[in-house]
C-alpha cells in the first residue's frame, strides 16, 4: 500500500463520526465579516498605512514621474536599476547616467546582487493594510528583482490599483500567477520584539502614488 | 541543549528548573507583554474580529470533516501546475523523502524557511547523518542554531535571548558557519540583524536547493502560502533551483476565497500588524520564475490520529499565530523548552500529547501544564477551546481509554502517577465534607507551621514538586472571619 494510500485511509478512518451523505458546503461557514473596513478615502489611508509601516511615500502626476524617480535614484546615488521588461519607458526617461539591466532569466542571484535598485510597477494595493501586491506582471518582472538590490521604487496607479481590503484585493488577483504581497520593507522583531527594518530584503522601499 | 527533544524531563521537573531562571523570566515578561497589548490594539482596529474568527474556525472544521477530498484535491491541482506530491505517514517517511530529493540534486547544502513542521520532525539532524548541512534563515532560527540551542517560541523562536546573549552567540558561532560577526559587534537590534543580513546572503545567492513548510495550501488552486517579515523565505522560496515544502495535512483550506479570512486573523494575531512584511504565493513552477522543480510532501505524523478524537480534532485547526502563548501566566513563567516540543505553551500542551500520545512521561504530563485560565482560548484566532482539550486529554491521561495510535485503535491505561492525584482528590471531597475534621486540623497546622517543609512527602509530592508548598497561615480563614467579621456584626447591632 503506497503512503498515500495510508494517509488517506487513516483521514477516512478518523472521520467516521461524519455521515458519508454529508458534502462539505453542510458545515455552513458563515461569512458575515465585513467586506471592508470602509475607509473614507482609500488612497490616503493606503498612504498612511504605507507610511506607517515606514515605506516612504511620495505623489506625482504622469508629467512629474520621471524626475520623481531620477531624483530618488540619485538621492540613493544608484548606478545601477533593474528594469521589467514591460516598465514604461518613459518611467526611467531622466534617470540619465543610471545603468539599466534588464530582468532577464540568465541572470544569476550574485549579478542581481551587484545591481543597486529596481522600479516596478503593481498589481494591486490595499489601503487598509498597507500592502502592494506583485503578480509577476510585465511591468513588475520576476520575483527575485524586488528582493535582491537593496532598494525599491513601486510605483501604484491611483485610483484604479487600489483596493480597501484583503477580500477586495484577492477577488482582483489570479491565483495561478506567483504573487508577492509587500507590507513596507523587510523587518524583524525577533530580537527582544524590538522592530527592526531591513533584514534580507530591500531596507528601502519607496511608493509612487501616480494620479493621472 | 544539542537540537533534540528526546528525553526530555516531564514538564512538572522542566518548569521547576525555569521558573528559577531569572534572566529567562525577565526576558519572556518583556516579550510576551510587548506582544500581547499590541496584538489587542492591532485586532481592535477590526470591528468584525468575532465574526472572522468564526469564520475562521468554521472553515477549518469544515476543511477538516472532509479532509480526504480537499487533500486529493490539492494533490491535483499542484501536480497540474508542474508540482510533485509525495505523502508521509511519519516523521521518518517525511526525513527520507527530503534526504532522497536533496541527494539527488547533487547538492550537500539546503537553505531553509523557519517552518515547525521540520522542527517537529527533526529534518535537520536527519539531512545531518546523510551529509548534508542545513542552514537556517530566520534571524531567530538563526540565533537557536548557532547558540546549539532549542526554540521556545512558535513565532520568535529566540525569545528567551536577550540583546547580550545573542551578540555573545554571533561574535562566539557565527564563523564556524560561514562569514564570521563584523568586528566590535554590538548588541543594538539594529546591528545584530545587519550581522545576520551580511552572513547569510552568501548562503542565499549560492544555495540551489531550499525547504520550508506552508501557512496555507488552497486545495480548489494549488497555490502556496508562507507568511514572513525579514525576505528569507522569499529569498529561499524564488532564487534555489529546486524546492521542497514539508507540509502538514491540516493546513490545506478549501478555496481561494478563504484566504481573505485567514490573512486578517494571522498577521494581527501573530505579529500584532495589519499584515505582514511577505507573503509569498505560488502555484506549482512558473517558467523562468523561481525554482524549477517544486516538490511537496504532505505530513500526517500524528494528525490522523488527532482528527479520530471528535474533542481533540479542534487542535488542527490551529494556524500557529502564537497569540496562546504571549497571553498564558504558565508559558509566561515556565518558558518554552519546558514543553519538550517543537511546539510550547497552550497549544503544544494539547498538540503534542495528541500528535506523539500520552505514552511517555513527558506528554502525560503535558495536559496539566495549564491554570485553565481560559485566556488562551479568548485570543485564538480560530477559537480552539483549549480548555476543553486539555479537561479532555487530562481525563485520558488518568482514565485511560480507546485512542488511535498510528491510525489502529488501542486502548491505553491510567498513567501511574497519576493513581495518587485520584487518591488525593477522595481525600479532599472526604475533609470538606466534614467542617469539624477542616476545623481541627487548620487549627493544628497553624501552630505547627514553623515546621512546614516546602516540598510534601508521600502522596503528595508529586503535587508540590511543581510549586513551592504555600506557607500556612497562622490563623485559619475561617477563624479570622468569625473573629473580624463577628465583631463587627456584634458591634453594628
Amino acid at each position: 500500500m503506497s503512503a498515500r494510500d495510508v494517509v488517506l485511509g487513516r483521514v477516512r478512518r478518523a472521520l467516521a463520526d461524519v455521515p458519508r451523505e454529508e458534502t462539505p458546503e453542510q458545515v455552513p461557514v458563515a461569512r458575515s465579516y465585513l467586506d471592508s473596513h470602509a475607509p473614507a478615502d482609500a488612497v490616503e489611508l493606503l498612504a498612511e498605512n504605507l507610511a506607517d509601516y515606514r515605506a516612504l511615500v511620495h505623489r506625482a502626476t504622469a508629467a512629474e514621474l520621471p524626475g520623481l524617480i531620477a531624483g530618488l535614484l540619485a538621492a540613493r546615488e544608484a548606478r545601477s536599476v533593474l528594469v521589467p521588461v514591460g516598465l514604461p519607458e518613459s518611467w526611467l526617461a531622466a534617470a540619465g547616467g543610471v545603468r539599466r539591466v534588464p530582468d532577464e532569466a540568465s541572470a544569476t542571484p550574485h549579478a542581481l546582487d551587484a545591481v543597486d535598485s529596481v522600479v516596478t510597477g503593481c498589481a494591486v494595493a490595499i489601503a487598509e493594510t498597507g500592502t502592494l501586491v506583485l503578480d509577476a506582471g510585465p511591468d513588475q518582472g520576476r520575483r527575485r528583482i524586488t528582493l535582491v538590490p537593496d532598494h525599491h521604487i513601486c510605483v501604484v496607479r491611483v485610483p484604479e490599483q487600489v483596493v480597501e481590503s484583503v477580500p477586495q484585493g484577492l477577488r482582483r488577483l489570479v491565483p495561478e500567477r506567483p504573487l508577492t504581497w509587500i507590507s513596507g520593507p523587510s523587518a524583524t522583531s525577533d530580537i527582544e520584539l524590538d522592530r527592526v527594518e531591513g533584514v534580507h530584503g530591500p531596507r528601502r522601499l519607496e511608493v509612487v502614488l501616480l494620479a493621472g | 541543549m544539542s537540537g533534540t527533544y528526546l528525553g526530555m524531563p516531564a514538564f512538572p521537573t522542566a518548569a521547576a528548573s525555569a521558573t528559577r531562571d531569572g534572566q529567562l523570566r525577565a526576558n519572556l515578561t518583556h516579550a510576551t507583554h510587548t506582544i500581547r497589548d499590541k496584538r489587542a490594539r492591532a485586532v481592535a482596529e477590526l470591528p468584525d474580529w468575532a465574526l472572522l474568527r468564526e469564520a475562521g474556525a468554521a472553515i477549518k472544521d469544515r476543511t477538516l470533516r472532509h479532509l480526504d477530498g480537499y487533500l486529493e484535491r490539492l494533490e491535483a491541482a499542484v501536480t497540474a501546475a508542474g508540482g510533485q506530491v509525495h505523502w508521509a505517514e511519519d516523521a521518518e517517511a517525511a526525513n527520507r523523502i527530503v534526504t532522497d530529493l536533496v541527494l539527488a540534486t547533487g547538492e550537500r547544502e539546503v537553505v531553509k524557511v523557519k517552518s515547525m513542521a521540520t522542527q517537529e520532525i527533526g529534518l535537520n539532524a536527519a539531512l545531518e547523518r546523510a551529509g548534508v548541512r542545513a542552514y537556517e534563515t530566520d534571524l531567530a532560527e538563526l540565533i537557536v542554531q548557532l547558540g546549539d540551542d532549542l526554540p521556545s517560541h512558535i513565532l520568535v523562536p529566540a525569545i528567551h535571548r536577550n540583546r547580550t546573549e545573542i551578540r555573545d552567540i554571533f561574535r562566539e558561532r557565527m564563523a564556524e558557519w560561514g562569514r564570521a560577526a563584523p568586528e566590535g559587534l554590538s548588541d543594538r537590534p539594529a546591528d545584530l540583524a545587519e550581522a545576520a543580513r551580511l552572513h547569510l546572503r552568501q548562503k542565499f545567492l549560492d544555495a540551489k536547493v531550499a525547504v520550508s513548510g506552508a501557512n496555507f495550501m488552497v486545495a480548489e488552486t494549488g497555490t502556496m502560502v508562507v507568511v514572513e517579515s525579514e525576505g528569507n523565505g522569499r529569498m529561499c522560496l524564488t532564487l534555489p533551483e529546486t524546492l521542497i515544502s514539508v507540509v502538514g495535512i491540516e493546513k490545506v483550506v478549501p478555496s481561494w476565497r478563504d484566504l481573505e479570512v485567514f490573512l486578517q486573523l494571522l498577521p494581527r494575531s501573530s505579529t500584532a500588524e495589519r499584515m505582514n512584511p511577505y507573503t509569498s504565493m505560488w502555484t506549482g513552477t512558473t517558467d523562468d520564475d523561481g525554482p524549477r522543480a517544486f516538490h511537496l510532501v504532505l505530513l500526517d505524523n500524528g494528525r490522523t490520529d488527532t482528527l479520530a478524537d471528535t474533542v481533540g480534532r479542534q487542535a488542527l485547526r490551529c494556524i500557529r499565530c502564537s497569540a496562546c502563548l504571549n497571553v498564558c501566566p504558565v508559558y509566561e513563567r515556565a518558558g518554552g523548552h519546558a514543553y519538550g516540543s517543537a511546539y510550547p505553551g497552550p497549544i503544544g500542551a494539547i498538540l503534542t500529547p495528541q500528535l506523539r500520545g500520552v505514552g511517555s512521561e513527558l506528554d502525560a504530563s503535558l495536559p496539566y501544564a495549564s491554570s485553565l485560565c481560559g485566556a488562551c482560548y479568548e485570543v485564538c484566532p480560530v477559537a480552539i477551546d483549549i480548555p476543553e482539550v486539555l479537561v479532555h486529554l487530562r481525563e485520558r491521561v488518568v482514565e485511560g481509554g480507546e485512542v488511535t495510535r498510528n491510525g489502529r485503535r488501542v486502548r491505553i491505561r491510567p498513567a501511574r502517577g497519576h493513581a495518587a492525584e485520584r487518591a488525593a482528590m477522595r481525600a479532599a471531597r472526604w475533609t470538606l465534607d466534614h467542617p469539624g475534621v477542616l476545623r481541627a486540623g487548620q487549627r493544628l497546622a497553624g501552630r505547627m507551621r514553623g515546621l512546614q517543609p516546602r516540598r510534601l512527602p508521600g502522596p503528595g509530592r508529586a503535587w508540590t514538586a511543581s510549586r513551592d508548598l504555600p506557607p500556612l497561615p497562622a490563623e485559619p480563614f475561617r477563624e479570622w472571619w468569625r473573629r473580624t467579621r463577628g465583631e463587627q456584626r456584634e458591634a453594628g447591632r
